[in-house]
């Protein structure tokens, strides 16, 4: 099988890769990058653990081949935190308790950050929405529910 | 006054695991690594006639194919029946792994998988626990066959009496993280990254599967995502991994499909009970028998003690429990989060719902009429017991008096509204378990122990637990898991993990203390001459008196004047002899709304409210998350989860997450959890007793009473699913 090479933005880096066509974004990311932080859970589409961001919408790249990636932006979980400071997201999940495992985290995290992008203050029906995606096996939800209400209200960290 | 247990601590891994940082099995970085997939077999009994791996060897990237054929065999161990592939021309069960494709990257090996043809001699097979019956069998050990009174006589002359069947299908745990190994070997020795709840035992799988000692294994599971007991048997891709890695003389790794998971861990066993409750006018039970089938596998025997600790829920002179086992034709089933207990609870709070509704008596009514004030089985006193605190907090919280008792009374437009409640009870055990304190003297402490953190939050607890004991804060404290490098710990089950680890850590801390106080006697002067170990402790780097704070000497001024930089203690904690003069057990009370649609038999759970005792709380935040957790999970067993075997091809049909159903966030409305203390000075040091399991043991009950009020039928077998109801 050939491989193509595609040139893709990842957490702000740009990289040109040798991509087999049945490579999945997914494999890219914890195989070639090693960014083992998007999680597989399923590799059918069905459990939101591969969610990640690509060019701003929350995608499954489990379901993505890499070479439909060319010229894109990919921000996965390792990509959020800024100079060491958590995202508002991730420290709203921190210390609200949003997650046990943590194997559905980066991807529960990666929804609702997209949620809050496009949606800085979104009513408790459209946080379950946009993390309706997303299976978590631990948890039973209701923190992860309050996480992301938190995380809308963190203000001091908004602006970014 | 504890400065740090009972507090809400957020939990320490929680940065590694909101910034993706957190390494799970299939995550380790390992040059030259090559990628395994298994090939499954396609029929539920017989024998390979032939295998063709040609095309699959030829394909690109393709190293090797492993069949049985080619496959080297491991050492037999009698001690460990668990299922190893590739070692015979025959087939158990259905999915069974008939070969082994590695390649240089995932997606040839799995290519490739594809290629493999495989011929069979397939013979007839039974996967129906319901076509078995006639072949129960006791399991060969025996437990649980004892009967308390005459419960035959006792039921007989029962003025009220009920009697059902209940059954409860396949369900699978399916943790978020699928079951993966990475394997490599230096020379003879083997290292490994797995998924397990209990590094311990995969070791010695592995040593005795390769004949080689122990030593030289090294299993490492830093992070589990997720497990509810299906990495607690050695399951058998971790030897698969080990023996292409060290045929290949290269690292490998296997992960299974989410498929693979269905056929590649065992399950919560198909179970069929019957429940019968004699009682007398006045709600007081007189008898109760309770019978229990499930079914274990062709190759080896499993149960999960069903019936067990529903013997010590009702004060009743006259019971017997008992649990037979079924050979299928399918994988060995395992223990799934409260195993056997909430599939008892299941059957028997059922049946005492239908015996409140024969005596016409409020069911809370019925629990307290019959509340066992000391354990009915063995006639001891409970170390503690507070669930008739939990069920009248709970009762008061839910606003169960207000509740009207006829079926079908409650309704709120097109949606009947149903409330009902259940007992939970689980253990409180303690295992052996050792850790291992370093202090050092810059003022920090690493703390070591080979257990497990699948997610209930066992890396805060220690932490917690090792700030308290050596009074230092909780950043100070480095604490690691889940390595064979540090002593030995029991598998992460059975909830005993904060009872029998963090005794061990209790433990090392006050050895450190005693070191401590050791090393300051020698001093002439000593200010705390003459005290003992016991009548001292550490706090905030002094060593002080306890009944005088004012009596102390530096402990790092100490350590640096003998010229430590650091001390280190291990200690064993074992369950204290006391232990045997009592009954211990956890307990809780669950209350349910749901709203059943009149026209659709959909049914939702509106609220729960859900009251636990067990013991001491370490910390509320993560042990509220472990209750909210285990509702919800007995929420998918009431309501959505079975794994549907298609008998006539003994073949399970719904393998993945699309059809196995397993609860989503719009299924999860209103949960409250409360913990209702108890102070236990006979359970353990820290007087923490089980918690991960009991959360869900009464909600698969309590919302089945609920939705008999609603409707006014009463679905006797898992999941409720609107057909049921129509
Ligand atoms: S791994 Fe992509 S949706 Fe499950
Ligand atoms: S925290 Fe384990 S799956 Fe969500």
């Amino acid at each position: 099988m050939r491989c193509e090479l595609i040139t893709i933005k990842v957490n702000g880096e740009e990289r040109t890769l040798a991509v087999a066509p049945n490579r999945t974004l997914l494999n890219l990311l914890r195989e070639d990058l090693n960014l083992t932080g998007t999680k597989q859970g399923c590799d059918d589409g069905d459990c939101g653990a591969c969610t990640v961001l690509v060019d701003g919408r929350p995608v499954l790249a489990c379901i993505k081949l890499a070479a439909q990636c060319d010229g894109c932006e990919v921000t996965t979980i390792e990509g959020l935190a800024r100079e060491g400071r958590l995202d508002r997201v991730q420290e709203a999940f921190w210390h609200e308790g949003g997650m046990q495992c943590g194997f559905c985290t980066p991807g529960m995290i990666m929804s609702s950050y997209a949620l809050l992008q496009r949606n800085p203050h979104p009513t408790e029906a459209e946080i379950r929405q946009a993390i309706s995606n997303n299976l978590c096996r631990c948890t039973g939800y209701t923190k992860i529910v309050a996480a992301v209400k938190r995380a809308a209200t963190f203000a001091e960290f908004t602006q970014r | 006054m504890a400065r740090y247990i009972g507090k809400e601590m957020s939990r320490v891994e929680g940065i590694a695991k909101v910034t993706g940082r957190a390494k799970y099995a299939a995550e380790f970085r390992v040059p030259n690594l090559a990628y395994g997939f298994i090939v499954s077999s396609s029929i539920a009994k017989g024998t390979i006639k032939s295998i063709d791996t040609r095309e699959a060897e030829r394909a690109p990237g393709v190293i090797r194919v492993f069949t049985h054929l080619n496959a080297p065999k491991f050492r037999n161990d009698p001690q460990d029946r668990s299922f190893r592939a590739l070692q015979s021309d025959r087939i158990y069960f259905n999915m069974q792994p008939v070969a082994l494709v590695v390649a240089e990257t995932y997606e040839q090996a799995r290519y490739a998988s594809r290629l493999v043809k495989v011929d069979y001699n397939a013979e007839k097979h039974q996967t129906d626990t319901e076509a078995l019956l006639a072949s129960a069998r006791d399991p060969s050990h025996g437990r649980g066959t004892r009967v308390r009174g005459n419960p035959e006589v006792a039921l007989r002359e029962a003025p009220v009496k009920v009697e059902a069947e209940y059954r409860i299908p396949i369900e699978h745990h399916n943790p978020m993280e699928p079951h993966a190994a990475i394997a490599f070997w230096e020379g003879d020795r083997l290292t490994i990254f797995d998924k397990t709840q209990g590094v311990y035992e995969v070791r010695r799988h592995l040593a005795s599967s390769f004949g080689i000692p122990e030593e030289d294994v090294t299993v490492i599971s830093p992070f589990v995502g997720g497990a509810f007991g299906s990495a607690l048997r050695p399951n058998y891709y971790p030897t698969l991994t080990a023996m292409a890695a060290r045929e290949l003389k290269r690292p490998v790794k296997i992960v299974y499909t989410r498929t693979q998971m269905f056929a590649g861990h065992g399950y919560r066993p198909y179970t069929i009970q019957r429940v019968a409750l004699g009682a007398d006018r006045s709600g007081k039970l007189t008898a109760i028998i309770h019978e229990a089938v499930h079914n274990t596998s062709s190759f080896e025997e499993f149960d999960d003690n069903t019936t067990g600790f529903a013997r010590q829920v009702y004060a009743c002179p006259n019971l017997r429990a008992s649990l037979k086992i079924v050979s299928t034709d399918l994988h060995t089933p395992t223990w799934m989060r409260a195993p056997g207990a909430v599939s008892g609870m299941f059957a028997l709070e059922s049946a005492m719902d239908e015996l409140a509704y024969a005596l016409k008596i409020d069911p809370l009514q019925l629990r307290l009429i019959n509340y066992a004030e000391t354990d009915p089985e063995s006639g001891k006193p409970w170390s503690s017991k507070a669930l008739r605190e939990c069920y009248l907090l709970g009762a008061k919280k839910f606003g169960w008096e207000k509740r009207k008792f006829e079926p079908r009374s409650m309704r709120d437009g097109e949606w009947l509204i149903g409330w009902g409640m259940a007992t939970g009870v689980w253990g409180a055990f303690q295992a052996p378990a050792a850790a291992r304190i370093t202090l050092r003297a810059d003022g920090t402490a690493h703390v070591v122990s080979a257990t497990s953190d699948i997610g209930p939050g066992t890396y805060t607890a220690m932490t917690i637990i090792a700030a308290e004991f050596l009074g230092l804060k909780p950043e100070q404290i480095k604490f690691e898991l889940g390595d064979t490098r540090f002593p030995r710990a029991p598998l992460e089950g059975g909830s005993m993990t904060t009872a029998s680890v963090g005794s061990a850590v209790h433990g090392a801390a006050m050895a450190i203390v005693a070191r401590l106080l050791d090393l300051a006697n020698r001093n002439e002067d000593s200010p705390l001459k003459g005290a003992a170990a016991s009548d001292v402790e550490l706090l905030d780097g002094r060593l002080q008196l306890k009944s005088d704070p004012s009596r102390y000497v530096d402990a790092f001024d100490l350590m640096k004047r003998h010229n430590l930089n650091e001390i280190t203690e291990t200690f064993e904690a074992r369950p204290s002899r006391e232990r045997e003069d009592y009954a211990m057990l956890a307990h809780g009370a669950q209350f349910v709304e749901v709203k059943v649609h009149s026209e659709l038999g959909i049914v939702r759970v509106t609220r729960i409210v859900e009251v636990t005792a067990c013991g001491r709380i370490v910390n509320p935040k993560t042990a509220h998350s472990q209750e909210i957790g285990g509702v919800v999970w007995g929420i998918g067993m009431a309501l959505q989860e079975a794994t549907e075997v298609d008998h006539r091809y003994g073949r399970i049909v719904n393998p993945n997450l699309q059809h196995y159903h397993v609860p989503v966030n719009a299924d999860v409305l209103e949960v409250e959890t409360i913990f209702v203390e108890e102070d236990d000075k006979i359970v353990n040091p820290l007087g923490v007793k089980g918690m991960g399991e009991l959360g869900m043991v009464g909600i698969p009950a309590a919302i089945a009473n609920a939705v008999f009020h609603a409707t006014g039928k009463r679905i006797r077998e898992l999941p409720i699913t609107p057909d049921k109801l129509l």
